[in-house]
């Protein structure tokens, strides 16, 4: 099912400061909570977030069990070139999605 | 009986009492005075609700996008081959649900009419309640009314079922003796536990609630009320909820549709 909502800028002035949004669509189950018959459910979260702008990294980020569901991540960068930027998610039970964007910079 | 026991009784017989007073005096909200729930939320939890790429809401729009487009059944049909466009086609339609059904006999809620395409037109198994396809293809719809007013049918039809949903919301019922307008028409805004009570205007459902950590449909909504007063929840799709539904739908009448809203 859908992924990931991600908001960035089509274009942007040189030396701008961007926002950058992502929203990933994550249970993001903490491990910590029991089913109605008393067996754990087990955890099963992102674990990692990493940004990069034209194959170079700009935002990394580690999550954990605290974080609620459909894990939301903004962060600023600012605009250097036109090109892409990418977004990778990886968690637990091999979970690995990604996601671009792309940005002309005038 | 004991001293506390006689205690006990008498002040339950006066707190019903008190409550009946206030039922009695409880009438139809003016429609100036009715509030969505959007307007007791933190300013972040609204900014949450208004920008769609912050929405979490909109991820399951996206997936009924998905399957709006989707061949599904025997029939080999999609949505989109009869309702086409679903940006014009579905315009308003989430505003003015539960609508009446002629070969049923009664009310249907959006859920259902979708479901009923699905067994009649498509020939596909139906989604079952709460399920992540239901809940995707009615927020996909239900966003397409965004910002369109609440207007349920003026179908003489519904006028029964309309009765009979306002009986159940000024029917006191469960352990603790509630009906829903002890809290939403004599009570909202006032705090029960540290949340806010609103005045149950079903305008942003499908809804992605924080403390659900996901969508839930209205009848999602209306079993936590109806656990939370200690009563027995109907099944998921009962006609009572229906006309209930349908009741709060006119009782909202003119208030602007939220799908999929965010509430805390």
């Amino acid at each position: 099912m859908a992924a990931a909502l991600i908001n960035v800028p089509k274009r942007a002035k040189r030396g701008d400061v961007i926002e950058i949004k992502t929203l990933m669509s994550h249970i993001m189950e903490t491990g910590f909570r029991h089913s109605t018959t008393g067996e754990p459910i087990p955890r099963d979260i992102i674990t990692n977030f990493v940004c990069s702008y034209n194959g170079v990294e700009i935002f990394r980020a580690d999550l954990y069990p605290a974080i609620a569901a459909n894990p939301f991540i903004t962060f600023f960068t600012v605009a250097t070139e036109s090109g892409k930027i990418e977004f990778k998610w990886t968690g637990d039970n091999g979970y690995s999605e990604t996601a671009s964007a792309a940005i002309a910079v005038e | 009986m004991n001293g506390a026991a006689i205690t006990r009784a008498l002040s339950a017989g006066a707190l019903a009492i008190s409550f009946t007073i206030i039922a009695a005096s409880a009438a139809e909200m003016a429609p100036g005075e009715r509030k969505s729930g959007y307007d007791f939320m933190t300013r972040d939890t609204q900014g949450m609700q208004d920008d769609d790429t912050v929405n979490p809401g909109m991820l399951w729009v996206l997936d009924g996008e998905a399957l709006w487009n989707r061949k599904a059944g025997t029939a080999g049909k999609a949505c989109a081959d009869c309702h086409v466009d679903a940006r014009t086609s579905m315009k308003g339609v989430a505003a003015r649900y539960p609508a009446f059904d002629a070969a049923r006999g009664r009310p249907l809620n959006l859920e259902q009419r979708v479901n009923l395409c699905r067994s009649e037109r498509q020939q596909a198994s139906v989604f079952r309640y709460e399920s992540r396809e239901l809940l995707a293809l009615t927020a996909f719809i239900g966003r397409q009314s965004r910002g369109a007013v609440v207007e349920p049918p003026s179908d003489e039809r519904l006028k029964p079922f309309i009765a009979a949903g306002r009986e159940m919301f000024m029917q006191r019922q469960g352990q603790l003796n509630l009906s829903c307008a002890n809290c939403h028409d004599d009570n909202w805004s006032k705090k029960l536990a540290g949340a806010v009570i609103p005045q149950a205007h079903p305008t942003g459902y499908p809804l992605y609630r924080l403390e659900w950590q996901g969508l839930g449909s209205l009848q999602r909504r209306l079993r936590n009320c109806l656990v939370g007063m200690r009563a027995n929840a109907y099944d998921f799709g009962a006609p009572e909820y229906v006309d209930l539904e349908l009741y709060l739908m006119t009782r909202a009448r003119g208030m602007p549709v939220e799908t999929p809203a965010v509430r805390p």
